[in-house]
């Protein structure tokens, strides 16, 4: 699949969710693309973000969309990769901010562990 | 510029870490660039701790300027780090 049949595959779904693609659609593609990458190396699409463990399970929570991506965008308007945004955002009625990581460190270090 | 210690832990698929590390290039700074998703095992460990001392939250991209810690592209903030 490419970036943009992801494109035009995930949008009609999103959207009657409430969650848009960022306006800038190049920006959108290349993150589609590194979706599909990470679908490739690990087997699921987890956030090009964020540091995968490459255990399904461990990555539960940042496999896209992310559990973060209702509280982000409700607080900034954007989740943390910028993926999906509310229509304010696109509209510029809100401020463009760069979003926290939300998700809880130890999650990450416990893939880690899981290597061993 | 002043010569600095510069240091990008970033990941191959992240495009804030992309930015940042065409910023870098864009201004001429030298920097080691860590992509962490590409290492594994012990090395991804020792690497992981020694973020976890400067960004507790373990995100990308974490960028250190000498001993200035900037989490994220922040475009302003990284110019004046250099500058400084």
């Amino acid at each position: 699949m490419t970036p943009e049949e992801l494109y035009d595959k995930l949008r009609p779904f999103q959207e009657s969710k409430g969650y848009f693609f960022n306006r800038d659609k190049a920006f959108v593609l290349d993150l589609l693309e590194n979706l599909l990458i990470n679908k490739e190396r690990y087997g699921y699409m987890v956030c090009p973000c964020r540091l995968a463990s490459g255990q399904r399970e461990l990555d539960r929570d940042i496999i896209c969309p992310c559990s973060y991506r209702e509280a982000d965008v409700a607080e900034f308007g954007s989740c943390y990769c910028g993926l999906y945004v509310s229509q304010d955002w696109n509209e510029d009625k809100i401020p463009h901010t760069v979003v926290p990581e939300r998700r809880d460190p130890e999650k990450l270090m416990a893939g880690l562990l899981f290597e061993e | 510029m002043a010569d600095k210690n510069i240091t990008l832990y970033g990941l191959t698929t992240c495009i804030y870490c992309k930015k940042v590390k065409e910023l870098l290039d864009d201004c001429g700074a030298g920097y080691d660039c860590i992509f962490v998703d590409q290492l594994e095992g012990d090395e991804r460990k020792q690497i992981i701790d020694a973020i976890k001392k400067i960004n507790p939250k373990l995100s990308f991209p974490t960028l250190l300027v000498d001993e200035e810690t900037i989490v994220g592209f922040k475009e302003e903030q990284i110019k004046e780090a250099l500058e400084r």
